[in-house]
């Protein structure tokens, strides 16, 4: 022991393990246990206190029936056929005179199985038209199977439980839609008028750069552009600032 | 002689007493402390009030349950473990002094208080031989191995402070303490309550119940108001390690103010502050294997007792 204290050096070193006194451990098993109970308990007492849930909670599917094309893609692709769609075709009278008729589907019946519903989200991911949503609504148990067969009315009620979606992560790269008119204002020769017009909402590529005085923390965070973006942007970017200074 | 009865009567409704509400009242502080230290709120329905009444309601649900007897069982045996379980706090309780008025006039308090706590244990031996399952079995012969142990050094601290006072009687030793007692007999009111945890198998000394080994060791086959006898009976044992560890080497009644009127009311709050201890214990540590519980009694509890007890010797012959 000797030895090893005369060895010690006051700098701890990392690859060996710091030795601790004797009765350390008790000590901190029960400072542990003291400070927790000092401090407000986690619970969440459920019925009193309705639970706060994050927006992407898979509570229930919410149908919204107008965009609904009845094209069948969520009940095909739903891994235990828990959703049942009837529909009929009408025609519609031509638009201008002269005109071809046209035909749509009209859905007569839309209705998910709860009881069957394992929730993995396809229907709403394969939806080419925004009819089906989450909703993190989850209070809707009942005393028999059959009545967990949602129809579209009731489907359509959770429309109203939806959430705004939430904004893309920091580092998210930028949306579909935004990304293409980037890259169109990339490679379109950059105008100033264009710039200053630019609204706000729309994520410019210019706005973003970090030579532009306005960029910094408090762009949001869509707009700011990724890595490679930035590294292309650059050169355009330039001139501008030129002009500033 | 009718005064007698008179007395032996009003001590047993007043143990009996004590005995259901501290032991609830010390149920209902495991359940709250425990999950509050484990950042939970605990019960908080029953009763209203923070589930004031959980305890009650467990206690009903209990009394409703059926009693299974599995076809092995000795019968007897069986039905009358769980009262030998409950009787020797009750009687302990009757013996303890509250305030100086309050106290029995028993000569021999410490040593009868030892012998009837020593008496629970058959409880755990009954229950464990009479269930004919092995794992009662195990647990039982666990618990017997633990209190054998364990009951030296107890028995070592309590005859360390029985020296300094001079006298067997609880309020004896109650009067002669003084505070810096707390000094001098501070390994042995360890020793005491350490091993007072380990007779009665609370964690971290709960291999003789240990779970996720043996199911719950004696009581494994105990269904309905039996083993809620049982776990009336531990809590129970809680209160009177308590008491006793206060009346032994915390100054019973003493304190601030009147003895006669507020020694009670000291008595009380000693109590349960070390019962909080043995609670808070339960949650900060893992459970000791059988052989490490047998080893911290003969190798660390039994010589540090016989230290204790040379010192107290060495002092008393000095002084």
């Amino acid at each position: 022991m000797s030895t090893a204290s005369s060895h010690a050096s006051p700098v701890p070193n990392p690859a060996q393990p710091r030795k601790r006194s004797w009765g350390t451990g008790l000590l901190t098993a029960f400072a542990t246990t003291l400070n927790t109970m000092l401090h407000r308990a986690k619970t969440q007492q459920y019925p009193e206190n309705s639970p706060s849930l994050p927006p992407r909670t898979r509570g229930v599917i919410a149908l919204l029936e107008e965009n609904c094309t009845a094209c069948m893609l969520c009940a095909r692709e739903c891994p235990d056929w828990c959703i049942y769609i009837d529909s009929h075709k009408e025609t519609v009278p031509p638009e201008t005179p002269g005109g071809r008729e046209k035909s749509t589907n009209v859905l007569d019946r839309f209705a998910i199985d709860f009881s069957l519903c394992m929730y993995c989200g396809i229907c709403v991911e394969v939806c080419p038209f925004d009819a089906l949503f989450w909703s993190p609504q989850f209070e809707y148990a009942e005393f028999d199977l059959a009545s967990l067969t949602h129809e579209k009315e009731r489907l359509g009620q959770w429309v109203a439980t939806v959430p705004v979606p939430a904004g893309l992560d920091e580092r998210a790269a930028p949306a579909k839609a935004v990304d293409q008119a980037q890259q169109k204002l990339s490679t379109a020769p950059p105008t100033p008028e264009v710039r200053r017009t630019d609204p706000g909402d729309t994520p410019s590529s210019t706005r973003a750069t970090a030579t532009d005085p306005l960029a910094g923390p408090a762009t949001s965070a869509a707009a700011r552009p990724t890595v490679e973006e930035k590294a292309t942007l650059a050169p355009e970017a330039k001139p501008e600032a030129g002009e500033s200074a | 002689m009718n005064s007698t009865l008179t007395e032996i009567a009003i001590r047993l409704a007043a143990g009996l007493g004590g005995f259901v509400v501290l032991s609830l009242v010390v149920g209902q502080m495991e359940h709250k402390v425990m999950a509050h230290q484990q950042a939970r709120l605990g019960p908080m329905r029953a009763g209203g009030f923070h589930g004031w009444a959980q305890l009650v309601a467990d206690g009903i649900k209990f009394v409703q349950k059926e009693a299974v007897f599995p076809r092995t069982v000795d019968g007897p045996l069986f039905r009358l473990a769980p009262v030998v379980a409950i009787i020797a706090p009750i009687v302990v309780l009757t013996l303890l002094p509250l305030t100086p008025t309050l106290s029995p006039t028993l000569d021999l308090g410490l040593f009868v208080v030892l012998a009837v706590m020593a008496v629970s244990v058959l409880a755990t031996l009954m229950a464990g031989w009479a269930s004919a399952n092995k794992f009662s079995l195990i647990g039982a012969l666990r618990a017997a191995a633990q209190v054998m142990a364990y009951e030296l050094p107890m028995v070592l601290a309590a005859a360390s402070i029985a020296m300094a006072a001079g006298t067997l009687s609880l309020p004896g030793i109650v009067n002669a303490w003084s505070p810096w007692w707390l000094v001098w007999q501070l390994p042995a009111a360890v020793i005491f309550f350490l091993a007072g945890m380990a007779e009665l198998h609370r964690p971290p000394f709960d291999a003789p119940v240990a779970d996720s080994e043996i199911i719950f060791g004696a009581y494994t086959e105990y269904t309905g108001i039996r083993f809620a006898l049982f776990l009336l009976a531990e809590y129970a044992g809680v209160v009177v390690l308590c008491a006793l560890t206060v009346v032994l080497f915390l100054g019973g009644w003493r304190g601030p103010g009147d003895p006669d009127a507020l020694g009670w009311l000291w008595t009380l709050l000693k109590v349960f502050a070390l019962a909080f201890v043995v609670i808070w214990a339960r949650v900060s540590l893992p459970r000791l294997r059988a052989d490490q519980i047998q080893s911290l009694a003969w190798k660390v509890l039994v010589p540090l007792g016989l230290a204790q007890l040379a010192l107290t010797a060495a002092v008393k012959v000095a002084s």
